[in-house]
């Protein structure tokens, strides 16, 4: 390794992963995000007092991937059910993986809500810019000239409007307790032997999905955007795609905390 | 509450029977005429009569609530919603992933007048919504039509009963009558519930397979089987469950159908109608699903004919016809828009109905 950073890997069995294969495309984030989830439920030692709550999209198929009680919810509804079940059982750890579409879309009430009343629940929000599932239409996150196949001709923003900010729009409600935008795509650095990648944002990432749970425990809402790239319905080359988030969308998506109630994100 | 009788209203007693019953949670959106419901049970939180009433949240709409009440109910928990016709319309998405997951509740519809925003007089035109599953797919709920507010109390318990035997949504199905009427009204006290939800619900994993509470399933011939089952449950429920009155049909050459608070108009029609000499009857549904549709049939058999009577243009009516197959004359009475008949309209279509002798 040129770079020099120390960073601890877990060998062996994941314990909150099935052994089921995924159905995400290649190059998708999706899988790299059940498995963060998934070793940080190993970590914590939560994981048969965890309820998922499957939403409607890529995510949907997760209680084939881990490894815990499940409970799938209709488009956009995932935080009203998890509301449901963790107001019934204080006790559990509930969390969603929905998409930017579900999320902020169809369900944006039920974000809001979850977030304005405190709920202690955690939200994890896939953001590609784009409904995967469905073949790749406009989602509240596409960026401003994206096309997609409801809008054929780039995203016209006096049509549609602009891009949606979760991060920032969530960050501003007083009952959430943390909410943090990261990333799950690598970064190339330029190497004079080839190209490097570094998983400096994955590590983020990591750190993200355990902060939110930590949020839990102390009784906030969190809620952590991830942001991802979906080539196929994007209909780039997977390493483009990478280099799409890391170029565009980073700028109008810009990672960082934006709402730490707890002060979990201190080292 | 002890064995003493209290005047309250039907909305109120919907809400104590259902505490009475050991009501964990509900999920509310508050709209007329069924808001006292939610109004009494935002007051009774923290009551040390119920220890076993956790939690009062009111959502921001019935797509929230229902959604809501369907997480609190994946836990095996006793949870509730409430609503009347615009906001169980919104209802009908989570009742239709509810049906098909298997989850147990309690839902009221306090049906008012629609369609639309329509008014907040009486209807009982959610019927078809309510007992053909008004959602997408092919579901059913359980529907039960409570008379009086003495109904209101006691169908609470009876609801989770069949909520929980059949793991299916139930629901109570008033009328802004129902609803608003002040009676007396007794509580007897009931048994803690002990439902066995050990094979489902969401929760410790500790030491078992996930529990995975879920709609979908991608493979055709597994969606096929697994509704299969579902389908067989309501078999089951349509041989098991079905409940209603008859009232002096023995001998009557005509028997008014009614449900709900038509029923107590019709009843008291009957009893005018019988001291004129007419023999006429009533058949009450008390599940409005399943239908009673064999003791309709063989009444039908008897010879006898019927006037189904309803508050909406006509929806029961097609269930009776289904029942008593061509056999014999149904005829229709209905009224709308927050109107009810009178005695006197049904005394004057009961005897303008030309079988019966005057």
């Amino acid at each position: 390794m040129s770079q020099q950073s120390t960073f601890k890997i877990k060998v062996g069995k994941i314990e909150s992963l099935t052994e089921n294969p995924t159905h995400y495309c290649a190059g998708c984030e999706h899988g790299t995000l059940t498995k963060l989830i998934a070793a940080t439920l190993d970590e914590l030692h939560i994981r048969e007092r965890t309820v998922m709550i499957d939403s409607v999209g890529c995510s949907v198929l997760a209680y084939n991937y881990l490894n815990c009680d499940h409970v799938v919810a209709a488009h956009g509804r995932a935080p009203a059910v998890g509301a449901g079940v963790k107001r019934l059982r204080p006790e559990l750890y509930v969390f969603t993986i929905q998409g930017d579409g579900d999320a902020l879309s169809i369900g944006l009430s039920e974000t809001i809500y979850a977030a304005k009343r405190g709920t202690p629940i955690t939200v994890f929000v896939v953001n590609n810019g784009i409904y995967g599932m469905t073949g790749g239409q406009m989602a509240p996150t596409t960026l401003p000239g994206q096309i997609t196949t409801t809008t054929p001709y780039g995203r016209d923003p006096a049509l549609t409007g602009t891009e949606f900010d979760a991060s920032t729009l969530i960050g501003q409600i007083d009952g959430a307790a943390y909410v943090r935008r990261a990333s799950l795509v690598v970064n190339e650095i330029p190497n004079p032997r080839g190209t490097v990648y570094t998983i400096k944002n994955l590590l983020d990432a990591k750190k993200a999905v355990k902060n939110a749970f930590k949020v839990q425990t102390l009784g906030g809402f969190a809620l952590v955007e991830f942001l991802s790239t979906c080539s196929v319905n994007w209909k780039m080359p997977i390493l483009e795609a990478k280099r799409y988030v890391n170029e565009q969308m980073i700028k109008r998506f810009p990672l960082g905390v934006y709402r730490d109630t707890f002060g979990v994100e201190k080292p | 509450m002890s064995d003493q009788k209290v005047y309250m209203k039907g909305n109120e007693a919907l809400a104590y029977g259902a505490l009475e019953t050991g009501l964990n949670a509900y999920f509310a959106y508050p709209i007329t005429p069924s808001s006292e419901i939610p109004e009494t049970l935002a007051r009774e939180v923290g009551n040390k009569k119920y220890p076993k009433y956790k939690c009062f949240v009111q959502a921001a709409s019935e797509l929230e609530s229902i959604s809501m009440v369907i997480g609190g109910a994946s836990t095996g928990a006793l949870v509730m919603t409430a609503t009347s016709g615009p906001g169980f319309s919104l209802n009908q998405e989570g009742l239709s992933y509810a049906a098909c997951m298997q989850i147990p509740f309690l839902i009221a519809d306090i049906c008012r007048s629609g369609p639309g925003l329509g008014n907040i007089g009486p209807e009982q035109s959610d019927y078809f919504q309510a007992t053909k599953g008004g959602g997408h797919g092919h579901y059913r709920l359980f529907v039960l039509a409570p008379n009086s507010v003495q109904e209101m109390a006691s169908f609470p318990k009876l609801g989770f009963d069949l909520a929980f035997k059949y793991r299916n949504p139930v629901l109570i199905l008033g009328d802004a009558y129902t609803g608003q009427l002040k009676e007396d009204v007794e509580f007897p006290t009931l048994e803690a519930p002990n439902y066995d939800v050990s094979s489902w619900a969401v929760g410790d994993s500790n030491g078992r397979r996930p529990h995975i509470l879920n709609s979908m399933e991608l493979d055709y011939q597994k969606h096929y089987e697994n509704m299969e089952q579902i389908f067989k449950k309501y078999r089951r429920a349509e041989e098991k469950e079905v409940l209603y009155e008859e009232y002096l049909t023995q001998d009557a050459e005509i028997v008014i159908v009614a449900f709900g608070i038509v029923s107590r108009i019709a009843r008291a029609t009957v009893n005018t109608l019988r001291k004129k000499g007419i023999r006429v009857g009533l058949f009450r549904p008390v599940t409005l699903w399943p239908f009673p549709t064999k003791a309709l049939r063989k009444l039908a058999s008897e010879g006898k004919r019927f006037l189904d009577i309803e508050l909406n243009a006509g929806q029961m009516v097609e269930d009776v016809r289904l029942a008593v197959g061509g056999e014999t004359r149904v005829d229709f009475l209905g009224k709308w828009g927050g109107l009810v008949p009178t005695e006197r309209e049904i005394e004057h279509k009961i005897q303008t109905v030309e079988v019966v002798a005057a």
